[in-house]
């Protein structure tokens, strides 16, 4: 009967599955999710520019696909990607230097950084779609 | 590795229910985890309905209630029963906490019950804690120096004291050590909160002499700067302590000294 219970691998207790989704965790990993997102972005961009240099007729096809609906929405999200991933660097300096370890701080600055991203993200937007619509 | 989903041996079913007693009016559902090791059975969600105006304010009380008068079977570490012992630390309500210290009026509705999160469960809510007791073993948690021993005590001033502040208090109870993700994912070799915390205790106290060994240990990959500044940990402490903090001290230290 030992024997048994020896063999038998003791069963893992619950983590991601129970754990209440913390502001802390989750500003967390929306940053490693918003780095991936801006360098995957790259390619996109590299495949922009090149585009322009194979000729005027490329370089339609990639302005056509830029602005469907699909390359308006990776734009939104990619313009949100980097708000939040400036912002939310410019808070892991500053815990590099020492500064907003406390909880309060911790929060407020959590906030202030959804807040910021939020704003700069539809400021631009609503910038760079009054300027298209002017052109 | 980071591993989302729970091993086939580990998803949780669902358990027995205990309705309350009859005449009971005031009271409250606690889901608990259980985990049977001689059964070889996964482990469950048992429901136990206690009634409050015979049970005392925490949850530790509950969880003693229904122990004595429900189900005897029911495991779990206690024995201070007011925060200094860490040893009733479980996954209550979403987070990591003291179940002496958590009252149960603060947690509106059914209130659940798991053992510290991602870790082996021996039974219950009793997680194997050997892994983050031998990475503790691992920083050499005493006071080294190799200047000769005075005939009285190694004296501190008062601002050398002040600096072991929020760092002492530490009962090692495992909340932020299990509360991060980063552990979850790399405790094998990421030393995690709790024991970082302790790591920062040494290096701080002006009596000890081995900062450098100390920080030569810690300056890992793996070992020191699986810290992302998550942040879970302070935000889970009982205590009010902050780990991450202190882990941010001991990166400092290491980037001063070169």
């Amino acid at each position: 009967m030992n024997e048994r219970k020896v063999s038998r691998p003791r069963p893992l207790s619950p983590h991601l599955q129970v754990y209440r989704p913390q502001i802390t965790s989750f500003l967390s990993i929306m940053h490693r999710f918003t780095g991936i997102i801006l360098a995957l972005s790259t390619l996109l961009f590299s495949y922009w520019l090149l585009s322009a240099t194979y000729g005027p007729e490329k370089f339609a096809i990639a302005q056509t696909v830029m602005s469907s609906w699909f390359g308006q929405s990776v734009l939104c999200g990619l313009t949100f990607s980097v708000f939040y991933h400036l912002s939310n660097g410019i808070r892991h300096l500053a815990w590099d230097a020492g500064w907003g370890f406390e909880l309060d701080r911790v929060k407020i600055t959590g906030w202030l950084i959804i807040l910021f991203t939020t704003a700069m993200t539809v400021l631009t937007l609503v910038a760079a779609y009054s300027a298209s619509g002017k052109g | 590795m980071v591993e989302l989903t729970l091993p086939a041996n580990s998803t949780v079913k669902s358990g027995r229910s205990h309705p309350a007693p009859n005449g009971a009016v005031n009271c409250k559902t606690f889901r608990i985890y259980r985990y049977d090791p001689d059964t070889g059975d996964n482990p469950c969600l048992d429901t136990f309905e206690v009634d409050l105006d015979s049970c005392g304010p925490m949850i530790l009380d509950a969880l003693i209630k229904i122990k004595n008068e429900i189900d005897p079977t029911l495991t779990f570490r206690r024995s201070c029963r007011e925060g200094v012992c860490g040893s009733c630390a479980f996954n209550i309500d979403g987070t990591n906490t003291l179940a002496c210290t958590k009252p149960i009026s603060e947690i509106p509705g059914e209130i659940r019950i798991y053992p510290l999160p991602h870790m082996p469960v021996v039974k219950d809510l009793v997680p194997d804690l050997n892994e983050p007791y031998a990475q503790y073993r691992s920083i050499e948690p005493w006071l080294k120096a190799d200047t000769p021993a005075p005939t009285r005590e190694r004296l501190q001033s008062v601002e050398e004291r002040e600096r072991l502040d929020g760092l002492w208090e530490c009962i090692l109870c495992f909340c932020c050590q299990t509360s991060c993700p980063s552990y979850w994912w790399n405790g094998d070799r990421y030393l995690g909160p709790a024991v970082l915390l302790q790591a920062y205790r040494w290096i701080a106290d002006s009596r000890d002499e081995s900062t450098g060994d100390r920080l030569d240990n810690l300056n890992d990959p793996f070992r020191l700067y699986r810290c992302h500044t998550i942040m879970n940990c302070t935000n889970t402490c009982p205590k009010n302590l902050n780990p991450g903090q202190a882990i941010g001290a001991i990166k400092e230290a290491v980037f001063r000294r070169t």
